[in-house]
C-alpha cells in the first residue's frame, strides 16, 4: 500500500496495546497496604476490549493482503507474557514488553508516558487498543496519547477501514454512529461492537512460541524512572471501602394492587 | 515419563477450549438437546479453530498437535456438552483418522484437508444390527465388479453418517473367504451421498440428542476399486487399531463429563439453600463432591497415561482399555450423583446435570462396551 509518508513502503505497521487484567469472572479487591488492585492472589486474562483490538488489526492485516505486520506492545509485570503469548498465538507477529519494578504501580497519567516512549521506539501507522479496560476503567488511553504523540485520535470504532494513507472509522455514539476520518498515523479505540474476536487455533499456539518478543525496561525506553510508580503519581488512591454485602430485596405482595405497587417501586428508583 | 502436567502450549490449548466451551457450546447446549438438533455453526466455529486438523500434520491441512492435543479438546468439550465432543471425537478418530493411518497418498490428499476443515464430516460403520461387540460377524459385503465395489448389506447406530456435510463414510464389509475359511473383512471408502446409499431417519435417543446417528443402508453402491482403505483382508486389524486410539479419545471425553458434573455440584451445593444453609455446607453433600472430584481425578490420570504410551509408541491397548473402562464409570457414577445434588432439578431436562445424566450412559456402550474392556484387559493378563 501506498505510505502515509508519502513514499512508497509495501507494508503497513499496526501496534495494538493489550492489557492483562484480573479476570472479569473473579472477585477484585483492593490491597490494604498500598491501595492498588491485588493482581497476584487472582486469574488473569486479556482484558476483553483487547481482545477485539487484536482481531481488527489482524483483519485490517488480512484486507491489506497480508501485506502489514502487527505488533502487541504491553506494559505489565513478567506474568503479562502470558496474555502478549495470547494476542500472538492469535496470529500478531511480533511483541514489545515494557516491564519494570519502576513502572508499579503507574496510574493512566504515568503508563501513557511510558506507553508514548516506547512507541517513539517503533515505526507506526496505526495505534488500536480497546475503548476501556476492565480494571480501572478509565477509558482515557487513546486521547492520552493522541496528545502525547502528536497523532490524531479516532474512538470508539466500531467498524475501521484504511484506503491509503487515510483510516475511516464509524464512531459508536447513543443514538447511531459518526463516520470520522484522518490521516495516517492515528490513535484509534475500538468498541465489542466493531468484530467477533477468532479463537486461537493450535497451530497459533505453536508458532507463538518463537515469535519474537522484545522485552523492554524503562532505561531501555528511555522512560525517566522518577516519572512513573506508584510514588510519584499525580493521582492516589487515599481511601477506599468494600461494596456492602448485598441487600435483601423488596418482596411485593400481591394484594390486587401488585402491579402498581412494582411501578411505585420502579419510580421510587428512578427506573421509570 | 513421571510428569502429567501440561507444558505452556497444551495449557493454552485447553484454556482456549475451555473458553470456547464456555462462550459458544454452553449457551445453545439446551437447546439442540431440546430440539435434536445437528449444531453445525458450532461445529463451524470448531472447524475455523482446527479442532478437526488437531493431531494431523500441517501438508494434510492439520494443525501439526498431537493424539494428546485432541483428547485435552475433547475433554473440556464433555465438560458442557458431549453431543458435541463426540462429534468431534468421531470426526477425528473414526472419520479422519483411518485414512490417515491407512490411506494410500491420493486418498489423504483427496480427504484430509476437507475432513480438517471441518467443512466436511466422515464416518465410521462397523456396527451392525446382528452384533456391535462381535465386530467379526460383519454381513455387509463387497464385491468386485469391472473394477468398482459393490457394496450391499446395512450398518447400525453410525455416528455423522446424516448431516448435511457428511462426504464420507468408511465401511467394513466381507469381501471374500480366507485361505482358513474365515471371513476376509475389508474397510472401504464410500464418498456420499452415493447411488444405493441412504442414511435413514434418526434414532431416538436417550441423550446425545445434538449428535447425529443414523442406520445406514447399502443397495449396490458403487465406488471405484481404488477405494480400498488399507489392505485388503486387513479392515478387522485396522479397524481394531483404531478401536485402541479411540478409547483413550472416548475416555477424554468421559474425563470431561465427571468434571462437568463436578463443576455444576460445586455450584449447586454453594448456592441452593436448605434448612437455613447452603447444601454443601452438610458433609453428606460435601462428601460426596469430594468423591466426584476423586473420580474425575482419577479418570483424566488413565487417559493421560495411555496417551502418553500411545505417543511414545509403547504397547497401550490394556491401557486404553482401562481407561474406557474407569472413566465412562466415572461419568456415569457422576452424572447420577450430581443428579442426586441438585434434587429435582435434576430430573429437569434443562438442566445441565439432567443432560449429562442421560448422555454419559451410552460412555459404558460405545466404542467398545465395559464388558469389551474387561475382555481386552483380562486378555493381556493370559487370562
Ligand atoms: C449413540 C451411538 C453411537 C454409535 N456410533 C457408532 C459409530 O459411529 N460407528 C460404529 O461402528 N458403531 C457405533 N455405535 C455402535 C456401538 O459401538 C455398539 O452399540 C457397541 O459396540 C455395542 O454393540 P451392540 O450394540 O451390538 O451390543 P452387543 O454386542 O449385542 O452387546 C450386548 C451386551 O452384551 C455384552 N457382551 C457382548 N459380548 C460379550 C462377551 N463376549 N462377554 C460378556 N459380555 C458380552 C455387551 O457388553 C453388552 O452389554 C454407536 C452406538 C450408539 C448407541
Amino acid at each position: 500500500m501506498q505510505s502515509a509518508y508519502g513514499g512508497r513502503r509495501t507494508s503497513m505497521n499496526i501496534v495494538v496495546l493489550v492489557k492483562q487484567v484480573p479476570d472479569t469472572w473473579a472477585e477484585r479487591k483492593l490491597k490494604a497496604d498500598d491501595k492498588t488492585l491485588d493482581r497476584a492472589s487472582v486469574d488473569v486474562v486479556m482484558n476483553e476490549i483487547d481482545e477485539y483490538a487484536v482481531e481488527e488489526a489482524l483483519k485490517l492485516k488480512e484486507a491489506a493482503g497480508g501485506e502489514a505486520s502487527v505488533t502487541i506492545l504491553t506494559m505489565g509485570p513478567d506474568r503479562a507474557v502470558e496474555t502478549i503469548r495470547k494476542a500472538l498465538s492469535m496470529g500478531a507477529d511480533k511483541a514489545v514488553h515494557l516491564s519494570d519494578e519502576a513502572l508499579a504501580g503507574s496510574d493512566a497519567i504515568q503508563t501513557s508516558y511510558a506507553i508514548a516512549k516506547v512507541l517513539d521506539t517503533l515505526e507506526y501507522d496505526l495505534v488500536i487498543c480497546g475503548s476501556e479496560a476492565t480494571d480501572s476503567r478509565m477509558s482515557v488511553m487513546a486521547a492520552l496519547l493522541a496528545e502525547r504523540t502528536g497523532k490524531p485520535q479516532l474512538s470508539g470504532a466500531r467498524k475501521v477501514t484504511v484506503d491509503g494513507g487515510n483510516v475511516k472509522i464509524e464512531r459508536q455514539t447513543d443514538n447511531g454512529y459518526d463516520v470520522v476520518e484522518a490521516p495516517l498515523p492515528a490513535i484509534l479505540s475500538v468498541v465489542e461492537k466493531i468484530n467477533e474476536p477468532r479463537y486461537p487455533s493450535f497451530k497459533g499456539i505453536m508458532a507463538a512460541k518463537s515469535k519474537p518478543l522484545t522485552t523492554l525496561t524503562t532505561a531501555d525506553a528511555g522512560i525517566e524512572a522518577d516519572k512513573v510508580g506508584l510514588a510519584n503519581a499525580p493521582s492516589q488512591v487515599v481511601e477506599f471501602s468494600n461494596k456492602p454485602p448485598r441487600q435483601a430485596g423488596q418482596i411485593v405482595k400481591d394484594e390486587g394492587d401488585g402491579g402498581a405497587k412494582v411501578a411505585d417501586f420502579l419510580a421510587s428508583q428512578k427506573i421509570i | 515419563m513421571l510428569d502429567t502436567r501440561l507444558s505452556e502450549e497444551q495449557e493454552q490449548l485447553r484454556k482456549t477450549v475451555e473458553a470456547f466451551a464456555r462462550e459458544v457450546v454452553a449457551p445453545v447446549a439446551a437447546h439442540h438437546d431440546a430440539t435434536k438438533t445437528f449444531p453445525y455453526d458450532v461445529v463451524r466455529q470448531m472447524g475455523q479453530m482446527g479442532l478437526f486438523g488437531l493431531p494431523f500434520p500441517e501438508q494434510y491441512g492439520g494443525m501439526g498437535g498431537d493424539y494428546f492435543a485432541l483428547c485435552l479438546a475433547l475433554e473440556e468439550l464433555g465438560r458442557v456438552d458431549q453431543s458435541v465432543a463426540i462429534t468431534l471425537e468421531a470426526g477425528v478418530s473414526l472419520g479422519a483418522m483411518p485414512v490417515f493411518r491407512f490411506g494410500t497418498e491420493e486418498q489423504k490428499q483427496e480427504w484430509l484437508p476437507m475432513l480438517c476443515s471441518g467443512e466436511a464430516l466422515g464416518a465410521f460403520g462397523l456396527t451392525e444390527a446382528g452384533g456391535g461387540s462381535d465386530a467379526g460377524a460383519t454381513r455387509t459385503t463387497a464385491k468386485l465388479d469391472g473394477g468398482q465395489w459393490v457394496i450391499n448389506g446395512s450398518k447400525a447406530f453410525i455416528t455423522n453418517s446424516g448431516t448435511d456435510i457428511t462426504k464420507l463414510v468408511t465401511v467394513t464389509a466381507v469381501t471374500g473367504e480366507r485361505s482358513d475359511s474365515r471371513k476376509e473383512i475389508s474397510s472401504i471408502l464410500v464418498p456420499v451421498p452415493a447411488k444405493g446409499f441412504t442414511a435413514e431417519p434418526s434414532y431416538n435417543k436417550v441423550g446425545w440428542h445434538a449428535s447425529d446417528t443414523h442406520p445406514l443402508s447399502f443397495d449396490d453402491v458403487r465406488v471405484p476399486e481404488e477405494n480400498l482403505l488399507g489392505v485388503r483382508g486387513r479392515g478387522y486389524a485396522n479397524f481394531l487399531h483404531i478401536l485402541d486410539e479411540g478409547r483413550i479419545a472416548i475416555s477424554a471425553l468421559s474425563t470431561g463429563a465427571a468434571q462437568g458434573c463436578v463443576d455444576e455440584s460445586v455450584k449447586y451445593a454453594k448456592q441452593r439453600e436448605a434448612f437455613g444453609k447452603p447444601i454443601g455446607q452438610n458433609q453428606a453433600i460435601a462428601f460426596k463432591i469430594a468423591e466426584m472430584e476423586a473420580r474425575a481425578h482419577v479418570a483424566r490420570c488413565t487417559y493421560y497415561d495411555a496417551a502418553a504410551r500411545m505417543l511414545v509408541g509403547q504397547p497401550f491397548k490394556k491401557h486404553a482399555a482401562i481407561a474406557k473402562l474407569v472413566s465412562s464409570n466415572a461419568a456415569m457414577d457422576n452424572a447420577r450423583d450430581a443428579t442426586q445434588i441438585h434434587g429435582g432439578y435434576g430430573f429437569m431436562n434443562e438442566y445441565p446435570v439432567a443432560r449429562h445424566y442421560r448422555d454419559s450412559k451410552i460412555l459404558e456402550i460405545g466404542e467398545g462396551t465395559s464388558e469389551v474392556q474387561k475382555m481386552l484387559i483380562a486378555r493381556e493378563l493370559g487370562l
